[in-house]
């Protein structure tokens, strides 16, 4: 009988994500971000994180503006729909960040390279660009067989990895649907991996449909039942983008003193994801649900 | 004549560039327009490949600001990895893309991440995301950019996304396997690159905008024609469509 793995966001943040960790985060690019995670870690006071993602959103922005972070290897930082990450900008024009620069492509390859357990992977991007002055990871090379010149992208092996996913049971086993981002890689490249899910359902509903689990059960370390957990971005079949809390975090974010005023309201002021829920309203849960609903064919996995 | 806004008359020319049936990489912000606009009007059978793994040859069904919005995964064509559709675009399966850019030089390359020294820049910017992917692997991409002397420089401080590098040949020493820019599009006009040389060229001034102002807002000489042609203005249609994807005018300033 396999280990229950279900735990409190409190616990498994406190249990899996030490000072220095690195941690890889929104995987998913632009949706199903685990925000619940990232604000649990500012919380517990996280020192010197190294984030790891593709995009993250302002997930990475946040984290960075609450003290929590000493380097990031991301492709893009920022706020998608308005552009700069304020706390980003500051952090690493005042030198109190080192940041790793990838693309969308790089990021995908190094995370693969871990997943695979090879030291690199070729990729014929980024060639000519300015990436590898910002990046120590990335370096031209010859290829052996047909002496095309190939972008190495060196390994990265994450300590852990926060993905937030549609439905989970207490072992592990989770389904995760929609576009998957960088997550299956992410999630094989990671020692740890911590689920959270927006239902905890019984083992019978994952196993019923095995094409639509993220990673084997076996290698993950904790699930947590955290409904609305990616809120603001989308989480497919469950809620809307919530457009508005990207656009006020932007004002808010423009100075230290109003990030700080924004912290203090929405992660310092709540004390876990639930009392996040009641204070966004339940007018504005309404606004963000599903209108139109699309449920797939089911499909027969008998023998 | 209807009347319109500066961006999207940008994103009526850059939806132009998209022949029907193209397979199209598409950006986050504008060029989301351009495809959705194209899609709308004369490129019905384009597709779209989207770098969150997503590949539809359908417009969203509601309006969206990002292509993360779920009316985006609505049937679409195939939810996939980001790593699929790197591999599409990897192995020339893409025929065009769209990046937006903070600074760009004579041989288009594209900077979007620092402004000044890369160890103490004036402006650290969000980074590549997808764009360098683009840049270097599609078969030809498209820059949208405010045209501002700041921005349009001899050369840019980082290149986040190769343009044709130092001129003629670059791109091949590089190893970069096709592609380049084609066009670039900016609030005053419409360049392309010349053939031999590599330079950013005007193809068309925008309506009222005059050549001496695309020449004090450039910070390289930039040969400009006599009388150089317009850029053909959004139509009723081209708006009407537009409008329906961006009704808050939250991307094209009506807001």
């Amino acid at each position: 009988m396999p280990a229950e793995k279900r735990m409190r966001l409190d616990e498994a943040i406190d249990r899996f994500v030490e000072d220095g960790s690195s941690v890889a985060l929104g995987t998913g690019l632009e949706t199903c971000i685990p925000f619940c995670a990232g604000h649990e870690m500012i919380r517990q006071k996280k020192q010197n994180l190294v984030l790891i993602g593709p995009i993250s959103d302002i997930l990475f922005d946040q984290l960075i503006g609450a003290g929590c972070v000493r380097k990031v290897q991301a492709a893009w930082v920022g706020n998608v729909i308005t552009g700069s990450g304020y706390n980003f900008r500051r952090a690493y024009e005042q030198k109190r960040l080192v940041v790793e620069d990838h693309s969308n492509l790089t990021m995908t390859m190094a995370l693969r390279a871990g997943a695979m357990g090879v030291p690199f992977m070729p990729s014929k991007t980024a060639l000519g660009s300015d990436l590898p002055r910002s990046n120590p990871g990335l370096k031209a090379i010859v290829c052996p067989f047909t002496g095309e010149r190939l972008m190495a992208v060196s390994a990265i092996r994450p300590d852990v990895c926060i993905i937030a996913v549609q439905r989970a049971d207490p072992f592990g086993n989770a389904h995760a649907w929609g576009n998957l981002g960088l997550s299956k890689e992410a999630c094989l490249a990671s020692e740890h991996i911590i689920l959270t899910a927006e239902r905890i359902v019984a083992p019978e509903v994952i196993g019923s449909d095995p094409n639509r689990v993220l990673t084997p059960a076996f290698r993950v370390s904790a699930v947590v039942h955290e409904p609305w957990g990616a809120h603001p971005s989308p989480m497919p079949g469950f809620y809307n983008r919530d457009h508005q809390a990207f656009l006020d975090y932007q004002e808010a974010s423009r100075t230290a003193e109003g990030y700080n005023r924004w912290k203090a309201t929405w992660i310092d002021g709540v004390s876990d994801r639930k009392k996040y829920v009641d204070r966004l309203g339940s007018e504005r849960i309404q606004s963000l649900a599903l209108r139109e609903h699309l449920i797939s064919e089911p499909a027969d996995f008998g023998y | 004549m209807a009347s319109y806004t500066s961006q999207e008359l940008m994103v009526t020319a850059a939806a132009r560039h998209v022949a029907d049936g193209e397979v199209v990489f598409v950006g986050m912000r504008l060029p989301l327009l351009g495809f959705l606009l194209a899609k709308g009007t004369h490129a019905p059978n384009a597709v779209g490949i989207f770098e969150l793994g997503i590949v539809r040859d359908s417009a969203a069904p509601a309006p969206i600001l990002t292509m993360g919005d779920l009316p985006n995964l609505y049937r679409a064509n195939w939810l996939a990895d980001t790593g699929d559709a790197m591999a599409l675009l990897q192995q020339g399966r893409v025929d065009l893309s769209f990046i937006g850019g903070a600074q760009v030089d004579l041989y288009g390359n594209l900077n979007t991440t620092c402004i000044g020294d890369l160890q103490l820049p004036e402006t650290r910017l969000p980074g590549s995301g997808g764009a360098c992917d683009l840049a270097c692997l599609a078969g030809r991409h498209i820059l949208i950019m405010a045209h501002q002397r700041r921005r349009f420089v001899p050369r840019v401080d980082y290149i986040t996304s190769p343009g044709y590098g130092d001129g003629p040949g670059w791109r091949r020493r590089m190893g970069l396997p096709r592609g380049g820019p084609s066009a670039v599009i900016t609030t005053l006009g419409c360049f392309s690159f010349d053939p031999r040389s590599r330079r950013m060229r005007l193809e068309t001034i925008h309506p009222g905008v005059a050549p001496e102002t695309i020449r004090s807002e450039t910070g390289w000489p930039i040969d400009l024609p006599e009388a150089p042609p317009e850029t053909t203005p959004p139509t009723e249609f081209e708006l009407k469509v537009l409008r329906r994807f961006d009704p808050q005018g939250y991307w094209t300033g009506r807001r």
